[in-house]
This record gives structure tokens, C-alpha cells and sequence, in this order.
């Protein structure tokens, strides 16, 4: 392990208390809501806001006392925060420059990483006149120019238009991958996350909520947050080891759970009817119409009831099934697409 | 409309009150007289108010030259005490002043630091290079004098500084900034001990006429001021502040 | 036309330059170069200029770290000490003059002590004209840059921080370019002021030709017996100060765009 951390940074109404460890080579993002405390971690991983317990500890050493100067580690800011008085070249050579090389060296060693960064040609160019994917692969080049144990990165594509980030993400994933201490990210995008992370930790009101591979998160999300950035419906209740009871509901699932579970399913999983379904399919319900919205090619409807419910349907279906808000609709799972799990 | 009417009236009505504010009126008299008479002449203005009850006379002290501008464009004066006759003749050659009278002599005095650190004695100390000297500016009055007495006594001073009024040299020697100055017997005696006074003879080669006048279109309360200053009451009060009688 | 902006700007601008028309419509024209040539006019002015510079420059060093202070520093009495700062703004300069004497002057609680210790005092020196001007016209650097200091984004600095920068190195390479706008604005209202300065340098530091007398004190005792020749000397000053002053607005302008 190179990074292990324990961060507790209190102020007025917010705590946040975070266990962190990140291998070497390896990407961890943190994901959550805005004002969870994500930032706040970072900051405090680069020394620039002071922890309030706590310690952190990289490669085996100590570095909670040292000031942000003294850290080996490097940070991409939001916005990337390139001094808009120097060149490019010179921005990646201030942090060599910094912890002592001569200005030749910190020179070469800045042109060396805007040439990996394929910048070559922009080194003397002013950040303002840099577009934004380039400014944040200067930013990154800067961060790496100090030879950092840790690399921070803060929302690094918050600032890229949607069209250049799908290109920027995939390019960022393959640059971070060649860097080998250990990366932490911050992001609220759940696609960045998902996309750039080995590992995620999601974080709620200052505290970790889940941890674990993208996949794992994805196909089991344990609040209702992470259960809406990944798409899914979720419920807490309590399993019998056939179904899982939820309310007035009985789930029936893929697993067999016994004890305090969740259950989750696509909304692509749900079907709707205008009138209760011949047959008795499992996991059906009454509710009503609370809203529809676009979503993709399909149209997200969202149904109150026992459960709150979000389900796609076609928008051939739409019509069909006469979507007026406060209508009520008939909602059924098929249980083969319905997954529970230990909560 | 009507209300902004109004306004630009109130702010007319602003400026017209401004102009005529300091007019002097039948019950009022504005007097200027140089920054030297302040004191005395303050004790006069009261004790001609207390002769003519609800009369209010108003002084505007200051540097002679610049009371003399001030008249010459148009400043509402009823009477100007100058501390030089080459200021009052400004004001007399724009027809603006009556025959000027000299009311009162100032002389030059060699003011030094209660501990004397220079140990100056008489004029000819004041040549000496390690005494420092302040001298009012030869364009005031009190520099004109200090030059007249220094080329009567055939001595060359070299100042550290030329001050722009008497009260600024003054100053110099009571914070011990230099070691002499010459000033006004007046201005002595107003520091209150605060400098020390060394009469020298030449100051006679350089006394100073003060000549009061009453001003174009006064009134009469004007002529009644200037018979107080020249009266035995009058010469009372400037006789005792340091002034010699002509 | 928003005629209640436009009516107020031209009264305002009126009120302004009116002065100056009549500096301009009564300035002796016939006898102006015969007066410019004057040794003493160009002593005057030389001095105005040289002084007005280095109190600027004074102002720089001392200036510029305080107005850091205030602005990124956060210490018990900071309030106070940033009150305090502008004290020369309001007081009359010649008390600023008189204050300056009770301190920096041969009997002042400082100046005692340099008299007797080197032999040297400030009053009636060139230098002692630099320092009055400097007392009177810090406070427009210091609230120039403190303003820019704290309009400029800290995010920056934390960022040269993570870099390795030290705090000096941070504000000499980050912060210091960063606000260098306001710095030069600061220098340039502290120049102006310090040209202009007049009643804080004739009580501290006297009045003498080629030594300590500025422009302005020229032109003060020009008043009391030569009108005209105050008229050429303001007008002399305020020449140069605007050839100066439009000079270095242009190459500012031109370098920042």
C-alpha cells in the first residue's frame, strides 16, 4: 500500500471522517454528491486544509505535519489553476524549479512531459490561449513534472465541454495508468468515475457509503444516491430467505437472501399496464403516475405507490398506456432480472 | 416634472444662500487682517462687539499676500490689516482700499530653543555653519525683514530651510529642529515661553509697517473698527502682544 | 440618453477641468519659455520628479508587503492596523509634517537617536522630502494593492504551494504577477500624490532651493509674490505629470493586451 489515510476534518455542521488506502499504480475515485466533503479530502491529502484527527501516511511515512510545499504530491485542480502569467512550458517547470533543480533542468524536464503529453508545440504558448483538453494535460504534466508518490485530481473534466470529454476521459484513463504511485480522483460524474477508477468510494454527508470495483458498485448500490447515478431502483428490507419484504411488498429475486437485504432492478426491467395483468406475474403492484420524462430513446416514467418506482418504457407504449400524471398503473418486475443482496 | 422642479430650485436656492453668506451687512463686519494680528485683533473684535451690542464682526486670518488676492477678486472685506505695505498697495491699486494709515511695528528678534544648544548670542552667531537657521521665504514678509536686517549688518546666513509663514519657522525652534530663526518680537512673545527671544540691533533696519484701511464700499462699522485699533485701548492691547507704536 | 447619469458626468466633468481652463486661460503665454528657462523652475521640478520616484519606490518596498499582510494575513488587531494605514489619508498634511518631526526629527523619539548615534538627521535633507512624501502617499498603494491582493483568486497560491513553492516564493512568482495591475495602479496614484505633495514636505522637511524644494512649494511662495509665475510652475507640473502618467498608461495597456 502507498497511501494510507485517515481523514477527519470537522467545521461548523460538517464532519468528515474517511478511511482511505490506495495501492501503488492504482486509481481510486471518490464519488458523491456536491457538498459531501470530497473536495475537503483532497485538499487535506495535499496538505492545504489541516486535518482535525487523524493521520496519513505514504509509502510509510508520515506526512500529515508537513505543509502542502513539503508533500510529494501532486494536484490537478478544477479549472487546472495554470498561472496565466507563464507559458506552458514554464508552468510544468515551476514545480522543479520549486524543490530545488536549476532552470535548465526543470526546462528540460518540463519540455520532456509536454512532448509525452504530445504539446510539444504549444510549449511557449500562454494557458489562456491553450484549449481545454490541452490545459488540462498541462495541468497533469505539471502535477507529474514534481515527481509525485500521490497524484490528486479534482473534477479534471468538470471544465471540458460534453463533446471533447468522451475523447479527453478514455485519454486521461490511459495517461493515468502510466503513472505508478497512487491516484486518487474526485468526481461527481458517475461515468468519469466509472470510466477512470479502479476503485470507488462513494461518499455521503462525509462519510465513505460503498466502496468497490465500478462493476461491483454498479450492479449493487447501497443508498439511494448511488442507486440513482448508476440507474438502478432500490429497496432496503428484510429477507426470508425466499423473498425479500419490502413494506407491504414481497420481492421475489434471482438470489435468496436471509436478514436485512436490498433489492435492485432496472427500470428497463419494469413493465407497465393499464389494467391489473392476466396471470400472476410476481412483484406486482398497484401505483400512480407521478411524472414522465425523456430518457435516452425511451421515456422514464416515474410511478408512486407502496415503493416509488422508475420504469423505461418505449415510446410506442406511451401512448398506448396513457401516461397522465396522477393516472393509476399497474407495475410488475420479473423476478429473473431482479437481484437481492445483504444490506 | 414638478417635483424635479423643485429640486433644481432647493439646490438654486443652495447656491444663492452660499453667495451672500458672508456678506458683510448693517449688523455685521468681516475683517481681514494678516495671520500675526490673530490674537489681538480677535480681543479687539470682542471688545467692539461688547461697544455696539448686536453687531458681529468676523475675522479672516491669513497670509497677507493671499488676503490681498482674495480682495482683488472680489472677496466682501470691510476692512484689511496687512503686515506689509507692499501687500496693502496691491489692494489700493485695484481702487479697492481708503487711505491707508500704519497702526503698529513689528521687529525681528533672533528666536532660539529654551536651552539656547547653539548658544547664539547676537546676528553674527547666526553665520556660523554649524548653527541651524530657519528663515521665512523672501516672499513673505518676515523674510523680506530678515534679509533687510542681514544686508544692513552686512552678514551672509545660510538656512537650512525658507519657511512660507512665521508661524511654520516658529515651529522649527520650538520642536528643536533648528537652532535659531528670526521671527517676529510678536511671535515670541505668543510661543508663551516656548522660544526664547534675543532682540539684536539691526532689527531696526528692518521694522515691519502694518497699515490698516477701510475697504471700498464698507460700512461705517468699518471706520468705527479702525478708530478702536488706533486707539489708546486699541494700542493697549498690540503694545502688550510685542507691537511697537510707530 | 439616461440624462440623469449624463447631466450629474458633465457638471462633474466641468467641475473638474474648469481649474484648469483657468490656469490655462490666464497663464502668462509671452513670458512662459523666459520663465521655463529659469535654473530654479528646472531644480524644482528635477527634485519634484526625483523625489515623487523614490517615495514611490519606498512605497513599493515597504508598501507592498503590507498591503500582503492585511490582505492574507489574519491576526489579532488586523482591523485596527488596517485603519490605522489610512490615517495619512485623512490627516492634514501638514500635521502629517508636524507628526513626522516628532518622531523622525532632531529631537523626535527616533531622530534623537540617529542624530546621536550617525549624526544624521532627516529634516531639511532631500531624503527628508522622500519620507514625507512617503508617509502622505502609502496609503493609496497599500489600499491599491490590499484591494487587488484580496479580488485576486487564492487558488492560485495553494496551487504554486502544492508545487513546492515556499510562501516568499509563492508571492514573488504567483502572487506578485498576478496582481501586478493593481501594484501598478497603487504606483501610480502614490506617485501622483507624492508629486503633489506639499504641506507634509515644507513642515518636515523645509523649504529650500536645489535641496528640498518641490514644485509645489515653489509654486506656493510663487503665490505670495508673483501669481503668474505660480501659473507657469503648476502648469509645468501638471504637464509633465500628464505626459508621465499617459506615457505609462499606454505601454500598460499595450502589455496587457
Amino acid at each position: 500500500m502507498t497511501l494510507r489515510a485517515r481523514i477527519v476534518v470537522e467545521r461548523p455542521a460538517f464532519r468528515l471522517d474517511l478511511d482511505l488506502t490506495v495501492g501503488r499504480g492504482e486509481v481510486v475515485t471518490l464519488l458523491g454528491p456536491n457538498g459531501a466533503g470530497k473536495t475537503t479530502a483532497l485538499r487535506a491529502l495535499a496538505g492545504l486544509t489541516p486535518l482535525t484527527e487523524g493521520s496519513i501516511e505514504l509509502d510509510g511515512v508520515r506526512i500529515d505535519r508537513e505543509p502542502a510545499e513539503r508533500r510529494p504530491v501532486g494536484v490537478v485542480f478544477q479549472d487546472y489553476l495554470l498561472f496565466p502569467h507563464l507559458s506552458a512550458l514554464d508552468n510544468v517547470a515551476f514545480g522543479p524549479r520549486c524543490r530545488g533543480r536549476s532552470k535548465a533542468e526543470a526546462r528540460l524536464l518540463a519540455r520532456e512531459l509536454l512532448d509525452r503529453m504530445g504539446l510539444a508545440e504549444f510549449a511557449s504558448v500562454r494557458p489562456r490561449r491553450l484549449s481545454g483538453g490541452q490545459a488540462q494535460r498541462v495541468a497533469l504534466a505539471r502535477a507529474l513534472a514534481v515527481e509525485p508518490r500521490l497524484l490528486l485530481l479534482d473534477e479534471p473534466l468538470a471544465a471540458l465541454d460534453a463533446h471533447t470529454r468522451l475523447e479527453i476521459r478514455s485519454e486521461l484513463r490511459r495517461r493515468l495508468s502510466g503513472f505508478d504511485g497512487a491516484t486518487v480522483l474526485v468526481t461527481h460524474d458517475p461515468l468519469d468515475a466509472m470510466v477512470l477508477a479502479d476503485r470507488l468510494v462513494v461518499i455521503e454527508n462525509g462519510a465513505v457509503v460503498q466502496e468497490g470495483t465500478p462493476t461491483e458498485i454498479a450492479r449493487r448500490p447501497r443508498t439511494d444516491y448511488v442507486a440513482r447515478l448508476v440507474g438502478l431502483n432500490l429497496y432496503r428490507g428484510e429477507g426470508d430467505g425466499d423473498r425479500v419484504r419490502v413494506g407491504d411488498l414481497a420481492f421475489a429475486a434471482e438470489e435468496h437472501v436471509t436478514g436485512p437485504a436490498f433489492v435492485a432492478f432496472a427500470p428497463r426491467a419494469v413493465a407497465l399496464y393499464r389494467a391489473r395483468p392476466d396471470g400472476s406475474p410476481r412483484n406486482l403492484w398497484e401505483g400512480r403516475i407521478d411524472g414522465v420524462e425523456r430518457h435516452g430513446d425511451n421515456v422514464r416514467v416515474h410511478v408512486e405507490g407502496p415503493v416509488p418506482v422508475a420504469a423505461d418504457v418505449t415510446p410506442a407504449a406511451v401512448a398506448e398506456l396513457d401516461l397522465t400524471p396522477g393516472r393509476p398503473i399497474w407495475v410488475s418486475v420479473k423476478a429473473a432480472e431482479t437481484h437481492a443482496y445483504p444490506a | 416634472m414638478l417635483k424635479r422642479l423643485s429640486l433644481i430650485a432647493a439646490v438654486a436656492s443652495m447656491f444663492a444662500v452660499a453667495a451672500c453668506g458672508s456678506s458683510s451687512t448693517e449688523s455685521g463686519l468681516t475683517v481681514f487682517a494678516a495671520a500675526s494680528l490673530t490674537e489681538t485683533f480677535t480681543e479687539l473684535g470682542k471688545r467692539f462687539e461688547a461697544a455696539h451690542p448686536g453687531t458681529k464682526v468676523t475675522f479672516n486670518f491669513g497670509s497677507s499676500s493671499t488676503l490681498a488676492q482674495q480682495i482683488v477678486q472680489g472677496a466682501p472685506a470691510g476692512v484689511f490689516a496687512a503686515a506689509s505695505p507692499a501687500t496693502m498697495k496691491t489692494v489700493a491699486d485695484a481702487g479697492l482700499a481708503g487711505t491707508p494709515t500704519v497702526f503698529v511695528q513689528n521687529k525681528l528678534e533672533i528666536a532660539v530653543p529654551p536651552d539656547n544648544p547653539a548658544e547664539v548670542e547676537n546676528l553674527k552667531d547666526l553665520t556660523d555653519p554649524r548653527v541651524k537657521v530657519a528663515l521665512c521665504a523672501e516672499q513673505v514678509p518676515c523674510g523680506a525683514a530678515a534679509a533687510k536686517a542681514l544686508g544692513a549688518a552686512g552678514l551672509t546666513v545660510t538656512p537650512v530651510t525658507l519657511e512660507q509663514d512665521v508661524k511654520a519657522t516658529l515651529t522649527k525652534v520650538e520642536l528643536g529642529e533648528v537652532d535659531a530663526a528670526l521671527v517676529y518680537k510678536t511671535d515670541v512673545i505668543a510661543s508663551g515661553g516656548k522660544v526664547t527671544g534675543i532682540p539684536f540691533p539691526e532689527a531696526d533696519q528692518a521694522v515691519n509697517d502694518y497699515p490698516i484701511a477701510t475697504l471700498k464700499d464698507a460700512p461705517d462699522l468699518a471706520r468705527r473698527f479702525v478708530e478702536l485699533v488706533l486707539s489708546q485701548q486699541g494700542r493697549d492691547v498690540l503694545t502688550k502682544a510685542g507691537f511697537e507704536a510707530p | 440618453m439616461p440624462w440623469l447619469l449624463v447631466v450629474p458626468a458633465v457638471l462633474g466633468m466641468a467641475f473638474l477641468v474648469l481649474p484648469l481652463a483657468g490656469l490655462l486661460v490666464r497663464a502668462p503665454w509671452s513670458t512662459l519659455p523666459w520663465r521655463l528657462s529659469e535654473p530654479q523652475v528646472l531644480e524644482a521640478l528635477r527634485l519634484s520628479l526625483v523625489t515623487a520616484s523614490m517615495a514611490t519606490a519606498v512605497c513599493l518596498v515597504l508598501g507592498v508587503p503590507l498591503a500582503w499582510l492585511l490582505a492574507r494575513t489574519d491576526f489579532p488587531g488586523r482591523r485596527l492596523l488596517r485603519a490605522l494605514v489610512t490615517v495619512p489619508l485623512v490627516l492634514p498634511p501638514v500635521v502629517g509634517g508636524v507628526a513626522l518631526l516628532l518622531v523622525l526629527g532632531r529631537r523626535g523619539l527616533i531622530g534623537q537617536w540617529l542624530e546621536s548615534a550617525f549624526g544624521f538627521s532627516l529634516p531639511f535633507t532631500t531624503a527628508g522630502v522622500v519620507v514625507a512624501e512617503a508617509f502622505v502617499a502609502m496609503p493609496f498603494l497599500v489600499i491599491a494593492v490590499e484591494g487587488a491582493l484580496r479580488a485576486a483568486d487564492v487558488r492560485y497560491e495553494e496551487a504554486a504551494a502544492t508545487l513546492g513553492a515556499s510562501r516568499f516564493t509563492v508571492f514573488r512568482r504567483v502572487t506578485l504577477p498576478l496582481v501586478a495591475p493593481g501594484v501598478l495602479a497603487g504606483a501610480v496614484l502614490c506617485w501622483a500624490r507624492a508629486l503633489g505633495e506639499f504641506g507634509a514636505t515644507i513642515t518636515f522637511a523645509g523649504n529650500f532651493p536645489g535641496r528640498t524644494q518641490t514644485m509645489p512649494l515653489a509654486v506656493y511662495l510663487a503665490l505670495e509674490t508673483e501669481p503668474e509665475a505660480a501659473i507657469v510652475l503648476s502648469l509645468v507640473l501638471l504637464a509633465v505629470s500628464v505626459v508621465i502618467l499617459v506615457a505609462l498608461r499606454d505601454r500598460w495597456v499595450g502589455a496587457a493586451a
